[in-house]
């Protein structure tokens, strides 16, 4: 073959359509992700802001209007920060903690279908993808703790981790009434099922309360703050972390509020389409304002509650909820075998 | 208030006798002194029990408390505004409406914190049964104050032995039985009410008269007579230059403090300062029961219980 030729041949590989889908795909990816990261680093001011609103006070108001640069001067102050290890600390997994904890959430996003076609990754096995990277995140306190070598560190890693064990258990399980009822674990055939019958937080409303509150739990935020009771760990396992390090823990948390959240609208309540199907034009505006709402809630639940004793989480999570998602997933499944033609179940 | 036990210890050694309106003004400055330190006390366990908000609400009280004492006293933390004899200034034109608008606006705030936040379940569970002590072990340790009476010990200095007047006004001691972490924070919001209920009373019956007793002792000493009178003179120079020249003897006077009892005892040699000052505060005592009642909990039941005991630093180091 003559060597131009194949030259040729090599360019119109490039501009094949596959390969131009593939491109669009990692841009769209790109484009989500940091996305995400943006939206969790302007939380801490919404944050701020809200709680300010709701205790009485300010907030962060003096930088920029109604203090919305705020964000920028936080973000300045941390990188300009030392990034300095304790010299006590075991170096290699003190650096990998945090890079864990903001990324373990964050790749867990790639299963949530923002709209129609918007959308990191349609995996078959969504969900199951969720639980295996939330698993991987308590590993961030685990390591965090350990490697810190301080006893608030280490007693804080040690809650985190039996707490999430123990939410994780009826997390997984709450779920798996959705799952029965839809047949799949891939997110996008989740929200069809509801577009076309209910949303699941009618005939699942259990399995909503009980994966709502493992979700609290998972990312350790109030009230299952245990890992950091800031009043009795003073902080707990990031105690010993600074600068850039300790922002992506933090970045991390908010990551996981909005993810948590995302999963929460996607799950339970359709996902990207309207009440009554209203607007069908705007998917994302809905995606956003239902998430948005969660969001809210995590805030408002962390400004009004107390933190129960950390054995009274555990009783909670053993004897109540995990008792609640089994009730759940066996009225759910016996409903759905009552509902299949028998023909169908030969 | 903490400076009332020093001056009514100082007043009985010198054998002053204030008028009627000195003691109506220190019980209500008292009373005021006791809301803000309750509602801080009430703010900050809140939060340690993990709530991050009602603190921000009761500070918001304390600052319309401290509107009040600022009219009063021109200072807001530590005023030192009672004086040997009587008090600092009189009232100010207006003071009644301030105190009005107090009386009127705490009580429902009061009832708000009850409702909203100490009657949440979580708190409860946090608080119910943890760091309980009973009343023979708390006066072994020497607890006063709410912690003593949340044991069900129905002692409060201000009617077990009344000083400033406090013998004139109706009120309540509040008690509970538990001698938990809970009902010392309950004792404290019920006492909160009693408070309110005696500056009521002082409102409705501030006595007319002068704000210092007319007696040589007093700090300032009276100067009208000074210029007709060559002894009340050289009286007067003496306690202006070198200062308030007390007989040689001894005095006490317990107060039943924010905190527990707070008491003075002073020796005089006869000059004019204190030859001898024993401060006698409620917070140490409080600290050295810890370990005894605490061993054995959870870290988590250690903040609750730190955080009822209401305790301050500078109340510890004597």
């Amino acid at each position: 073959m003559h060597p131009s030729k194949a030259c040729r041949r090599q360019h119109n590989d490039l501009v094949h359509p596959e390969v131009i889908d593939v491109i669009i795909a990692v841009v769209k990816a790109v484009v989500v992700l940091l996305a995400v990261v943006v939206c969790g680093a302007l939380l801490s001011f919404i944050e701020r802001r809200l709680l300010g609103w709701w205790q009485d006070r300010y907030g962060p108001n003096r930088v920029g209007p109604f203090g919305m640069f705020q964000i920028a001067a936080d973000m300045l102050k941390m990188f300009f920060k030392e990034d300095w290890n304790p010299p006590f600390v075991d170096r290699m997994i003190f650096t990998l903690a945090p890079v864990v904890a903001m990324s373990a959430l964050l790749i867990a996003f790639v299963i949530i279908p923002i709209t129609p076609t918007w959308g990191v990754a349609d995996l078959n096995i969504g969900l199951l993808f969720f639980f295996a990277m939330a698993g991987l995140s308590v590993y961030a306190v685990l390591f965090a703790g350990w490697s810190s070598n301080n006893k608030y560190a280490l007693l804080g890693s040690l809650r985190a981790s039996a707490q999430t064990v123990s939410y994780e258990v009826f997390m997984g399980l709450a779920l798996m009434g959705v799952v029965v009822q839809v047949g799949s674990f891939n997110m996008r055939d989740i929200v069809e099922y509801q577009a076309q019958n209910l949303w699941f937080i009618i005939p699942q409303f259990f399995g909503f309360c009980t994966f709502f509150i493992a979700g609290v739990a998972v990312t350790h935020r109030h009230p299952f703050d245990q890992p950091e009771a800031e009043q009795e760990l003073a902080d707990g396992y990031h105690i010993e972390y600074a600068g850039m390090k300790w922002g992506m823990f933090f970045v991390g948390e908010y990551i996981g509020i909005i993810l948590v959240s995302a999963l929460l609208v996607t799950l339970f309540f359709g996902g990207w389409h309207g009440p009554f199907d209203l607007l069908p034009q705007v998917p994302f505006l809905w995606f956003a304002l239902k998430t948005g709402f969660f969001i809210m809630l995590f805030i408002l639940l962390r400004a009004s509650i107390p933190r129960p004793r950390y054995d009274q989480v555990m009783d909670f999570s053993w004897k109540f909820c995990l008792p609640l998602t089994l009730l759940n997933l066996l009225v759910t499944a016996a409903i759905v075998l009552l509902n299949t033609p028998a023909v169908a179940a030969q | 208030m903490n400076n009332l036990p020093y001056v009514l210890a100082v007043e009985k050694l010198a054998g002053i006798k204030v008028p009627q309106k000195v003691d109506t003004i220190r019980v209500m400055l008292a009373e005021f002194f006791r809301i803000t330190s309750h509602l801080l006390f009430l703010g900050t366990y809140i939060q340690d029990v993990g709530a991050m908000t009602p603190v921000f609400f009761t500070f918001t009280d304390r600052q319309r408390a401290y509107t009040v004492i600022e009219a009063i006293t021109g200072f807001r933390l530590h005023p030192a505004w009672y004086r040997i004899g009587g008090v600092a200034h009189d009232l100010p034109r207006g003071w009644d409406k301030l105190v009005k608008d107090f009386v009127e606006w705490l009580p429902k705030r009061l009832d708000e914190y009850e409702k909203a936040a100490l009657k949440n379940s979580i708190l409860k569970g946090r608080t119910i049964g943890v760091a309980q002590y009973n009343t023979k072990e708390a006066l072994a340790w020497g607890v006063t104050g709410a912690g003593l009476r949340a044991t069900g010990l129905d002692f409060d200095l201000r009617k077990a032995r009344p000083y400033s007047g406090y013998e004139n006004f109706e009120f309540e001691v509040p008690l509970a039985h538990n001698g938990d972490a809970y009902d010392r924070c309950m004792v404290r919001v019920e006492e909160m009410r009693q408070s309110i209920r005696i500056i009521d009373q002082c409102l409705r019956n501030m006595p007319e008269g002068p704000y210092k007793a007319d007696h040589p002792l007093t700090t300032p000493p009276p100067k009208e007579r000074t210029l007709q009178h060559i002894e009340t003179l050289i009286t007067h120079f003496l306690q202006v230059s070198w200062g308030p020249v007390m007989p040689a003897n001894e005095s006490f006077q317990m107060i039943e403090a924010t905190k527990g009892i707070n008491s003075y005892y002073l020796t005089s040699d006869g000059g004019t300062m204190s030859y001898r000052t024993r401060i006698r505060t409620p917070s140490y005592p409080h600290l050295q029961q810890i370990p005894s009642v605490i061993r054995g909990s959870m870290v988590a039941d250690l903040i609750a219980y730190l955080g009822s005991i209401d305790f301050v630093m500078a109340d510890v180091d004597r």
